[in-house]
């Protein structure tokens, strides 16, 4: 019994000395690592260790290749203000250990990575939490912009009791949502453990229900794939996914930091009223509205109401005035204007004359392009300044960076002046 | 390049790139001479070179019409260069100077190609710090004995407004490899995009007001690496402006109306978006259908 309340909290560093279960330190690497799996055989029997960077850079191909169908050029309209509700199931289930050292530990660490990220794309929106356990759903947080408080509402509450209910989580999160602005996109993420759900009543009149007030629900499972999560984002518009790994998991969560492609009649477009508060003078002192004390110098006073704020983007307290900095709008503009998928240039191919002098090495870090053998090895090329880059590079243009060196290294005409500072 | 197993790495091994404008609309009419100010740069980089065995610099030249690499401290092809360049610079550097002539002159080429449009004098500040960066990325990738990066632009030039979102997004993406721009404004009028790649990732801006000077504000305050600068005293950033302006007017706005499709922002309120076609207070399904006025929802304040 004392084991297993021991495995509960994730405590197995004892087991390893004790040698309890006949099992060492050296033996557990084959039982849990399966460290074979990372092995493969080349063209002549031999073995030799998986070739990460190429297989990375095929999913990554893959995965870009499905997000430019979806768009098929036409620019596609993505959702930035976003109002997300994260509903995490901490029922029985979660206690289960098949992902190191418990589903539980797992979850939060990759909750609290997507919060992060989610409010690194998109700064203008809002998060709130929402728990499932013992069948009842509670709020751990209410919707807002400051990932902190989410983070430590999180990480303070994490035991699993009872069962799992998903029309409690989806009727809770229906009821705060709908108090919401109408221009903002309403979205919920499920990370669903359990393999069933105990209801209070249908289970379909609440997907209509939320189907109606047009809230996109997706589902992350971490068991099995379950008939009532598939149902439930066919109907809403959502992503279900489930869950083989850690890796796997967390590749899933931070899939939907990014905006999703909105559906037009979801949201109405409208004007919002925004403040650009200019810093607190140096030295100045002022008692600021979220902390209620006597701070010195750094800080933001509201153009409204002249209140002292300490951080952006948040809500003024005292008139409500949404308070932003123009690098938090800034943050978002590359979802608004995206930069085309590089065409592949296959490896081995015949030494063209561009391909001579434009090719040698990656216009981007100076990397030699010629593989082994003074054949040219694979690269990927730009459609618009036909400069050469390595696939390193083209992961990272395409991730992080969003902006192509080769064509911003070329002067283009004044007429795509967008905006200034 | 040889093993750096058996080098001691300490934590003040820098790499530096220096993002240097070479625009000509710029050096055409400046208190200092190009080859004075190249005189500079060249002893601020032999100063780096030598504070640490292990300190690499990448030079990047900013051009009106292109950027390209001029200069890569780590290629063996550059050392040993002894021959007396006529000119009395450095022998070191000779590789830097010849590739840099080489590329004014490209670039003044392809400047005359496209023929006068009535442009900002600005140079490709967006184009350069793209470069940097994938370098940088390429630098990390490399293992985990790697010397600290930071970027050093030394620009004279305006800048050019149709780079913002571009310079925006390079900033960001500095900001999450945590590599601090640095730099050190030569011009008349003030850089925006400069102070505020600065501040955001955590590197220094700095006017220097003496041109002639311009060696000693390079070593005192840029030659630091990142270890140091917790110990040393650096000139802080004040009040740098993070007010946007409005596209209507261009004007900088304390309060302003922003468009929760496309973000576009505006100063008075307006019934439809000028960028992204939207109609305001209205959902697409109301507006598929009805021909009339309806009722127009009032903005949320």
């Amino acid at each position: 019994m004392s084991n297993q309340r021991k495995r509960l909290t994730g405590e197995r560093e004892d087991e390893d000395d004790e040698d309890a279960e006949g099992i060492g330190e050296w033996e557990r690497a084959y039982v849990d690592d399966r460290s074979w799996e990372e092995l493969q055989e080349d063209e002549s029997g031999l073995l030799r260790p998986i070739d990460n960077s190429a297989i990375y850079h095929a999913q990554y191909r893959r995965r870009l290749r499905m997000l430019s169908a979806a768009a098929a050029g036409t620019r596609i309209q993505k959702g930035l203000i976003r109002y997300l509700y994260i509903v995490i199931d901490f029922s029985r289930a979660a206690a289960e250990m098949d992902f190191r050292p418990s589903r539980i530990a797992v979850m939060a660490k990759h909750v609290e990575a997507f919060i992060r990220e989610f409010f690194d794309q998109n700064p203008l929106s809002q998060i709130g939490l929402v728990s499932i356990k013992n069948g009842v759903a509670h709020t751990l947080t209410d919707l807002g912009g400051s990932p902190e408080t989410h983070i430590k509402a999180l990480m303070g509450k994490l035991e699993a009791l009872g069962d799992s209910s998903l029309q409690n989580a989806l009727e809770l999160v229906n009821e705060h949502l709908s108090q919401v602005p109408s221009y903002g996109h309403r979205e919920v993420l499920i990370l669903y453990s359990a393999l069933c759900t105990c209801d209070p009543g249908d289970i379909m009149e609440t997907i209509q229900k939320c189907k109606k007030s047009k809230l996109r629900c997706s589902v992350i499972g971490l068991s099995a794939e379950m008939f009532i999560c598939k149902h439930l984002c066919q109907e809403t518009g959502g992503l279900y996914s489930v869950a083989v790994d850690e890796v796997h998991l967390k590749d899933l969560l931070l899939e939907h930091a990014p905006p999703p492609p909105a559906i037009a009649e979801f949201a109405i477009a409208n004007l919002i009223k925004m403040g650009f508060p200019q810093r607190a003078a140096e030295g100045s002192m002022a008692i600021c509205s979220c902390h209620k004390e006597v701070k010195i110098g750094a800080g933001y006073m509201c153009p409204r109401c002249k209140a002292r704020v300490c951080d952006l983007p948040t809500e003024c307290t005292i008139c409500g005035l949404t308070l932003v900095s123009s690098p938090h709008l800034a943050r978002s503009y590359h979802h608004l204007f995206p930069i085309a998928p590089f065409d592949e240039v296959p490896a081995f191919s015949s030494l063209n004359d561009s391909r001579r002098t434009l090719g040698k090495s990656c216009f981007g870090c100076q990397q030699s392009l010629i593989g082994t053998g003074n054949k040219p090895g694979p690269c990927v090329t730009c459609r618009k300044c036909k400069h050469y880059f390595c696939l390193d590079c083209d992961i990272y243009i395409h991730e992080s960076l969003h902006n192509c060196p080769g064509c911003e290294s070329i002067h283009r005409p004044k007429s795509v002046s967008l905006m200034e500072e | 390049m040889p093993s750096v197993a058996f080098k001691q790495y300490s934590d003040d091994v820098s790499l530096l790139v220096l993002l240097l404008d070479t625009n000509p609309l710029f050096w055409s009419n400046t208190s200092i001479t190009f080859s004075q100010f190249l005189s500079h740069v060249l002893a601020f980089l032999n100063a780096v070179l030598g504070l640490n065995q292990l300190n690499q610099v990448i030079v990047i030249a900013t051009g009106y019409s292109s950027c390209d690499y001029i200069y890569d401290s780590s290629l063996t092809s550059n050392h040993g260069n002894f021959e007396r360049s006529g000119t009395g610079m450095p022998p070191l550097f000779a590789s830097l100077l010849k590739k840099l002539e080489d590329f004014v002159t490209k670039d003044e080429e392809l400047s005359r190609e496209e023929g006068h449009e009535d442009r900002t004098p600005s140079c490709l500040l967006s184009g350069s710090l793209s470069m940097a960066l994938c370098y940088i990325q390429r630098v990390f990738r490399s293992g985990h004995l790697h010397p600290q990066p930071r970027i050093l632009c030394l620009q004279g030039s305006p800048d050019g407004p149709e780079q913002y979102v571009a310079v925006m997004n390079s900033i960001f993406s500095a900001q999450r490899l945590m590599v601090p721009i640095d730099s050190c404004y030569i011009g008349v009028q003030n850089s925006a995009f400069l102070q505020q790649a600065s501040y955001i990732t955590g590197g220094v801006h700095h006017t220097p007001k003496q041109l002639d000077g311009l060696f000693q504000y390079l070593t005192t305050i840029f030659a630091t690496d990142l270890h140091s600068r917790g110990f040393v005293q650096l000139p802080k950033p004040i009040g740098v402006d993070f007010r946007a302006s409005c596209f209507c007017h261009k004007k900088t706005i304390d309060m302003g109306y922003i468009c929760s499709v496309c973000l576009s922002i505006f100063c008075e309120h307006h019934k439809k978006c000028s960028t992204c076609g939207s109609v305001f207070g209205q959902s697409k399904l109301d507006e598929a259908s009805s021909v009339s006025d309806k009722k127009r929802k009032a903005p949320h304040t």
